[in-house]
């Protein structure tokens, strides 16, 4: 971890000196997750006292480097759409930080957590989210035009000329016309739609994306056009994706390192490859059993899980994965993994699980 | 054997009024289920095939009818033909839930939220059997612990939003095979459910194939699923059943220009990052404005002047049919 | 072939069959919510008893002749002539140009009100619903204890307090009316602000007022443009009702609700019905006119419709 100065949390306009103690990294860090938590308090009663609270992510350290494409993989209720929006201060983490080291602040580590609304506005460039659903991504009422001049006139794009011209150049690389700026969404397929959304991500030239299961609601033959477009986007931007998705067989293609989360933790993180060959948590071994695969050869031994994914407001003890895990002992029960990295001669492979250890 | 065959589908075609205007839904669509098979209807959104579903149940919406086709169920009582039944009738009601029965995809709204569970699967005994009450609810516990529930005593009281997501599929399925129907109609009842709990689902529906004999049409948009649990598959585009066969039939020799280019658009699992993804060019016409013959044509790589009109219905094995004029060129 | 028992909606079918076979039905250019208005035959009914009613109050200088306020003791009480298509008043005065120029005022408190009122509450409604926080719970607690007052006892109240007066009166009515548009406005916004393109605004960070009133607003408008129509018809009955009990507006001005005054008494009733039976008519026109016309924006607005 870099010095964390108190000259972290100043607003922009100081001048930011050259980054020293930079440690060795193979790629450069673009943001560092630490101890990230996000709670929901459950208010129940006529008074609405805090009873509990709906535990969303608990306790994440993720680093994220230039370039990569991440993939947050877990079923419903996991906290990875939270985790993504959360990354963006969407939604403001209970507790933990979020370290930004990327272009704007010069490399420079600043805790996003601790940005107000109005500090945060420069770096939202930077960050941006495409979401999952097309139906609802676009305003209705307004033509693509009218929808996407607003966050340019935001960040400083005062003619309207060159603001038309931005977006017509948008919507030629997301494969589109450009005249389609003057139609409204209502014309617009389902796939056209998504690649609108990815146009808008792209606005005011970021450096990260969160795609929020940006393919998932798409027909399969869309996806592929969708995961093509995204694939050459970042080679042509040096984007850095954040790839949230429930869909395993998807993130094998796309994804550079994988993490998988269940009930608000990462419980296995490793390059794409690695966690296809060599998974090492249950967890995975049985999601990833459970996918059923269009190819008549590779009938899958399925794992079946018991039960269900218990509450977020009740996780069980010990391990929170012990009580379906087909691996389970009695250690389990009681001590909680954490995150630690094994040797593994493919790159770092982090695993939470007691029989790893 | 023609003894196997539960319903029989034959040149279905149902339109839809909805707008002042004529959507050609389901353009001519034939297909057997067969007693203790699964057939699995493969396509994307917009190709008909839930419309299908509901053609065969009676329950289209208002604005709209069955133009032409038959739908024939091969009750104990002899062959009924579906579509000439009355849609609000007695008749019809009578086969839904008692012989032929439907689960939908969203297991969040399709049970009433105002009712225990038990008195919903009741209800389906209630209306369809001679049971009395107390047997009703003998046979509702049975049915609970049979999909997997546990403490079905306790558990036939609680009320849909007291259960999981995977739970309430499973007491639509307790619902739907309460009076042992020789057809379960599936319309993409795991889409809406992860894919541990999707496990959970097919495994419970194999067994209940196995033990009943009943012949189900799984609804899916999803070629794994097909892989995993069909013995027979229709590919549906537009309207269209563009492939038909077995399951060997159809994924391992795919004949149709659309079956091949699907299968090639999808990521397999443990294909690694260096597998081919190509995906299909264009995208799904518009449904009021669908192209002169050949649905496919315009997204087609083999495409001809021939495929201006609609092309039949070639046998290439006793089990395998292709809608296609360019099946030499593609081989 | 399918045995096919005749009904209306299956020839309807067949006929749209056989048009679109041969290509006669392309997709409608323009707005499809203005195509259902116009379709809909009782709306454009309302639209157009609406228009005449309004315009003929509007331009009534042009019009009429009578001076609406001149009292001719000698020709009091005469019945409907071609003079005096309305008969004369207990004073003299025209009663059609009475009406006529009651419509005026009476357009003005109804249709005024509920805009001021709509003004006030979506404003609130907007910002409190998106937001959220104290602003919103501030007005829910207003709103409510507002809504709690019947009508009737709130204006007397206020009568009392403040005298009696047309300004007054539109006052009163943007007070107790401002409460439900400003519910409505905040139900629509409370589901409105969870959709997609809302949080893409917000990760841009765009102020929240350009947020609530240029990006959300337009999607919300819906139902609220069926309700201040609705809210009219109802501003322009209290108004009625109230001047009918002299708790109106004064007298000497001429509203609907002033005409109809003069009925309190039985023998007006019973022997001069020219002079409440023409004002009570075009009150109900008017009003059933609105409703007609707030029904087919609503169902305009509804997509299960055959439109």
């Amino acid at each position: 971890m870099n010095n964390h100065t108190d000259n972290s949390n100043q607003l922009l306009g100081v001048e930011a000196k050259p980054n020293q103690a930079l440690p060795a990294d193979p790629n450069e860090k673009i943001l560092a997750l630490r101890d990230l938590k996000l709670f929901f308090p459950v208010k129940t009663g006529v008074f609405k006292k805090t009873t509990g609270h709906v535990k969303a992510v608990d306790g994440i350290d993720l680093d994220i480097y230039k370039g990569e494409v991440l993939g947050l993989v877990g079923e419903s209720g996991c906290g990875k759409t939270t985790l993504g929006k959360a990354i963006l201060q969407l939604i403001k983490p209970t507790s933990g930080a979020v370290y930004y080291q990327g272009s704007i602040t010069n490399q420079l580590p600043i805790d996003l957590c601790k940005l107000s609304r109005d500090e945060m506005i420069p770096f939202r460039k930077n960050l941006q989210i495409v979401f999952q659903d097309p139906h609802s991504s676009l305003n209705p009422a307004f033509t693509i035009f009218g929808s996407l001049e607003d966050p340019l006139k935001a960040h400083g794009f005062s003619k309207k000329a060159e603001r038309r011209r931005v977006i017509g150049d948008l919507l030629v690389s997301v494969n589109l016309h450009r005249e389609d700026m003057d139609r409204y969404p209502h014309e617009f397929s389902g796939g056209q739609r998504q690649r609108i959304g990815i146009a808008r991500a792209l606005l005011v030239n970021p450096e990260l994306v969160v795609c929020d299961e940006a393919v998932s609601a798409l027909d399969v033959s869309i996806q592929a056009q969708v995961l093509e477009l995204l694939l050459k986007l970042r080679a042509e931007r040096n984007l850095t994706y954040v790839f949230i998705t429930h869909d395993l067989s998807v993130t094998e293609y796309i994804c550079d390192r994988i993490a998988v989360m269940y009930l608000g933790k990462i419980v296995e993180l490793a390059n794409a490859d690695d966690l296809y060959s060599h998974t090492l948590h249950p967890y995975t071994e049985a999601l990833l059993s459970a996918i059923p695969i269009a190819d008549l050869d590779r009938r899958s031994h399925r794992i079946i899980l018991e039960g269900d994914v218990p509450s977020p407001l009740n996780p069980p003890s010990g391990c929170p994965f012990h009580p379906r895990c087909h691996k389970r002992i009695e250690r389990c029960k009681t001590e909680v993994p954490t995150l630690k990295a094994v040797r593994s001669d493919k790159g770092m492979h982090m695993v939470s699980c007691l029989l790893s250890e | 054997m023609v003894d196997d065959i539960a319903l029989s589908v034959r040149d279905l075609k149902t339109y839809l009024y909805t707008n002042n205007r004529c959507n050609k839904a389901i353009n001519g669509v034939s297909f057997n289920v067969l007693k203790g098979k699964t057939l699995c209807i493969v396509g994307e959104s917009g190709c008909g095939k839930s419309i299908t579903a509901l053609s065969i149940m009676q329950l289209l919406p208002d604005l709209s009818r069955i133009e032409d086709g038959g739908i024939t169920y091969f009750s104990e009582k002899g062959p009924m033909r579906l579509d000439q039944l009355p849609r609000k009738g007695v008749e019809i009601r009578k086969i839904r839930g008692a012989e032929i029965a439907m689960i939908f995809q969203d297991p969040m709204t399709a049970l009433n939220p105002v009712f225990t569970v038990g008195y919903q699967i009741a209800e389906s005994l209630r209306q369809h059997s001679v049971l009395n009450d107390k047997e009703i609810k003998l046979k509702v516990i049975d049915l609970l612990h049979t999909m997997g529930i546990p403490m079905p005593e306790v558990r036939m009281n609680e009320f849909p939003h007291q259960f999981s997501g995977g739970m309430r599929q499973r007491v639509m399925i307790a619902i739907a095979m309460s009076c042992n129907p020789k057809v379960l109609i599936a319309d993409e009842p795991t889409t809406a459910l992860d894919v541990t709990t999707q496990a959970q689902i097919f495994t419970l529906m194999d067994k209940l194939k196995q033990e009943h004999k009943t012949a189900i049409m799984l609804i899916t948009h999803d070629m794994g699923v097909v892989a995993e649990l069909a013995d027979n598959v229709a590919v549906m585009y537009m309207g269209n059943i563009v492939e038909a066969g077995t399951v060997e039939d159809v994924l391992r020799r795919p004949k149709h220009p659309y079956t091949r280019a699907l299968l090639a658009s999808i990521p397999i699992l443990g294909r690694g990052r260096q597998q081919n993804i190509k995906a299909i060019r264009g995208s799904t016409p518009d449904s009021y404005d669908r192209p002169k013959g050949c649905s496919f044509a315009p997204r087609c790589d083999y495409a001809t002047q021939a495929c201006d009109e609609m092309p039949d219905e070639i046998y290439i094995s006793a089990t395998h049919s292709v809608r296609c004029s360019q099946l030499e060129a593609i081989s | 072939m399918i045995n096919r028992t005749e009904s209306a909606l299956n020839r309807k079918f067949d006929l749209l069959l056989a048009m679109e076979e041969a290509g006669k039905l392309k997709p409608r250019k323009g707005n499809r919510a203005m195509r259902k208005m116009f379709n809909n035959k009782l709306a454009l009914v309302g639209l157009v008893v609406f228009l005449i009613i309004t315009l003929s109050s509007v331009f009534a200088p042009f019009l009429v002749d009578h001076d609406p306020q001149k009292i001719d003791l000698r020709g009091m009480l005469q019945e409907p002539s071609s003079e005096h298509l309305f008969g004369t008043d207990k004073t003299g005065r025209d009663v059609f140009s009475r009406v006529l120029y009651g419509g005026r005022v009476s357009i003005l408190v109804g249709l005024g009100s509920a805009l001021i009122a709509a003004f006030i509450g979506v404003g609130i409604g907007s910002y409190a619903g998106y937001k959220g926080g104290w602003v919103d719970l501030l007005a829910l607690r207003m709103s409510e204890i507002l809504m709690a007052f019947p009508q009737i006892i709130l204006v007397l109240l206020l009568v009392s307090i403040v005298g009696q007066s047309l300004l007054n009166l539109i006052f009163i009515f943007v007070l107790t009316g401002w409460g439900p548009m400003y519910r409505l406005t905040r139900a629509q916004f409370l589901s409105l602000r969870e959709e997609e393109y809302v949080q893409a605004l917000r990760s841009f960070g765009l102020s929240t007022s350009v947020i609530c009133y240029k990006h959300i607003l337009p999607n919300a408008l819906g139902p609220i443009a069926v309700n201040i129509t609705l809210t009219t018809a109802m501003f322009i009955l209290a108004e009625a009702g109230l001047s009918f009990l002299g708790l109106g507006v004064p007298l000497n001005i001429p509203t609907w609700g002033n005409i109809l005054n003069v009925a309190q008494d039985l023998r007006v009733l019973q022997n001069y019905w020219w002079l409440w039976l023409p004002v009570g008519m075009v009150i109900s026109l008017f009003v059933m006119s609105i409703n007609f016309i707030g029904d087919g924006l609503r169902d305009s607005a509804d997509p299960t419709q055959q439109g």
